[in-house]
């Protein structure tokens, strides 16, 4: 909970991660190559009293993991979105055995989402029944560019992928969170595309897909198709900390997200540890859209707590307390929100 | 600087000349102002170029692209003898680097993991790359007409661009995509060139707009990500077109001799 000009937010950090990256896990030099790339993106765009030092960086632990969201970053529950990286790292990059045992020492804070990976193939199915049962799996992390043997990539409309969502549509998996990476098969296409998502969110209407990093670096593919697909959903992971760096970057982002998908589907993420989410709810509170842009309409104090839990906590049935919940946004389900506002504009 | 030397560019200059038309697909920007290119040497005929990019992680094909893109603008030169282009610090730096090696193209560089070209990919993103263009242009046309109506931009022609910087990039890159330049063309179209109905307009330009904030913001984050992995590289990157105009300090108190 953080409160501040006497409102008060319910935070849910819809997208952390336990992970380690220590030599001794790393399993080759992609390994390193890795971690290394996240250090940079954590140095790149965090103030400078809040850098780790890469000691720090490489693994982090429970305890840690536990003060820096709800001690210190006022985090009411976070959601574990593992990435997998078995060809990186010995035991993976998140650490499925500890978060999963977080979260069920404290399942009024965390949720622990899994992931799978449709090229395992029937043997993979099973292992997703199984683990939705010791997990408890409201939701899955779904990393395209997974490396898996000579397979550096798939794409979610694959034929095997589909047998998985309706897996989990049978298992009550109703959350797929989906995020985008540099590598996909072939390599003629564009890693990054969001066309198969447009594509399985059609198909799986009762399945949410929330797209991580609002697709970036493609936010306007996933602008355009997460206007006509009213399960498609936006992840605010990695997008947050720009309001640091370049915050009229940061404005536009949530400009033209509120315009085109609007604020009932956007989802607050700090994307622990890559960043701590203390000072992002800090600064989400504190934002607003500068005057000079008036393609955009200001962004609301009701938005706000709507983008920073609310949302999220409609998605995964978290008990808000009566006292903070919103009603949705009188919007219609498809299609750009406040048209009104669109522009610069006298149309 | 002498006056002979800036007559008589060095091969050097010429090279570097060369790498200027190599561009980053998804950014949209030369390589050279970047600062994607780390070193560059020439030794009589020989060539030898190392580039570097934001991250080991930055995706292959687009890596390899701007890595054969710059072998091929070397090697075209008329001086050139030997060019080893080499791309640093990448998850796939020894594979692309044995591929241009061997100028063993696309398809023998990346083998089982290509299915024909990259000409596809290439295409996107010289759309894209017009799209945000054309939104760049429609915009300033807005903001320095507050009365104009949204949906008359449908209607807008290249003669009633101001000329200028925002122009000249749109016009290089509707040529790009095989446009008509006469001044009577439309600027709002789409890639094949057809315009669209007023009531559509505002809409599209929406759409062109979120086309431009994607691609400026992803090339400042890459810019930025480049400066953190390479300390000292912000000294080979031109400042981007959307960057607001500022002078920094250090400027002031102790020019710089500039080289070029």
């Amino acid at each position: 909970m953080y409160t501040k000009d006497g409102e008060s937010y319910f935070i849910v950090d819809a997208h952390v991660a336990l992970w380690d990256a220590r030599p001794e896990n790393q399993r080759n030099i992609h390994g390193k190559q890795f971690i290394d790339c996240f250090y940079d993106y954590h140095r790149n765009l965090s103030p400078e009293s809040e850098v780790w030092s890469y000691e720090e960086y490489l693994y982090q632990g429970g305890d840690r993991l536990m003060k820096d969201l709800f001690q210190d970053g006022y985090v009411d529950h976070a959601i574990f979105q593992p990435a997998y990286l078995n060809e990186f790292y010995e035991t993976g990059f998140g650490q499925s055995e500890e978060a999963s045992a977080l979260a069920k020492a404290h399942p009024d804070k965390l949720t622990y989402n899994h992931n799978f990976d449709p090229r395992n193939g029937e043997e993979g199915l099973d292992q997703l029944r199984a683990d939705a049962e010791r997990f408890g799996l409201k939701g899955v992390k779904l990393y395209t560019a997974e490396w898996h043997g000579d397979s550096r990539g798939w794409k979610l409309d694959d034929p095997w992928a589909r047998r998985y969502f309706e897996l989990c549509r049978e298992l009550g998996i109703t959350n797929i969170h989906v995020h985008k990476g540099p590598t996909i098969r072939p390599l003629d296409r564009d890693a990054f595309d969001v066309a198969d998502i447009d594509h399985v969110a059609s198909d799986f209407t009762d399945l949410n897909f929330i797209v991580e990093h609002v697709g970036l670096p493609r936010l306007e593919d996933f602008c355009w198709i997460a206007t006509q697909e009213p399960n498609v959903h936006g992840g605010l992971a990695v997008a947050m900390p720009f309001i640091h760096t370049r915050p009229r970057y940061f404005a536009q982002i949530l400009g033209e997200l509120l315009y085109w998908i609007g604020e009932d589907r956007i989802q607050f993420a700090s994307d622990y540890a890559i960043w701590t989410p203390k000072w992002l709810v800090e600064r989400f509170v504190d934002f607003q859209i500068p005057q000079d842009m008036t393609e955009y309409g200001p962004i609301t104090t009701a938005q706000k707590k709507k983008i920073l839990g609310l949302n999220a906590a409609k998605m995964y049935d978290l008990d808000v307390p009566a006292d903070l919940r919103l009603p949705d946004a009188e919007e219609p389900a498809t299609g750009p929100r406040q048209p009104e506002q669109a522009d610069l504009a006298k149309v | 600087m002498t006056v002979a030397h800036i007559l008589a560019p060095t091969l050097e200059e010429g090279a570097r000349a060369a790498l200027g038309a190599v561009v980053d697909p998804e950014l949209d920007e030369p390589i050279t102002d970047l600062g994607f290119v780390r070193s560059l040497e020439v030794d009589g005929h020989d060539v030898v170029v190392h580039l570097r990019l934001p991250t080991s992680f930055c995706s292959p094909s687009f890596a390899y692209l701007m890595a054969s893109d710059a072998k091929d603008a070397l090697t075209a030169l008329p001086w050139t003898g030997r060019v080893v282009v080499a791309l640093d610090d990448h998850h796939d730096s020894d594979l692309i680097n044995a591929g241009l090696a061997a100028d063993a193209g696309y398809r023998g560089t990346f083998r089982h993991e290509a299915e024909q070209d990259l000409e596809g990919l290439r295409t996107t993103f010289r759309r894209k790359a017009h799209t945000a263009a054309m939104e760049r242009c429609l915009t300033a046309l807005l903001r320095s007409q507050p009365d104009r109506d949204v949906t008359s931009l449908g209607a807008v022609t290249l003669a009633d661009l101001p000329s200028g910087e925002h122009t000249e990039a749109l016009r290089r890159r509707r040529a790009a995509l095989g446009l008509p330049d006469d001044p009577v063309a439309l600027v709002m179209v789409d890639h094949d060139g057809h315009g669209y109905p007023p009531e559509e307009v505002p809409l599209r330009l929406r759409r062109a707009r979120s086309t431009r904030i994607s691609i400026d913001g992803n090339a400042h984050f890459c810019r930025g990500l480049l400066r953190t992995r390479y300390p000292g590289s912000e000294a080979d990157q031109a400042p981007r077109h959307d960057d607001p105009v500022f002078i920094p300090l250090t400027t002031l108190q102790a020019p710089k001799e500039h080289t070029t």
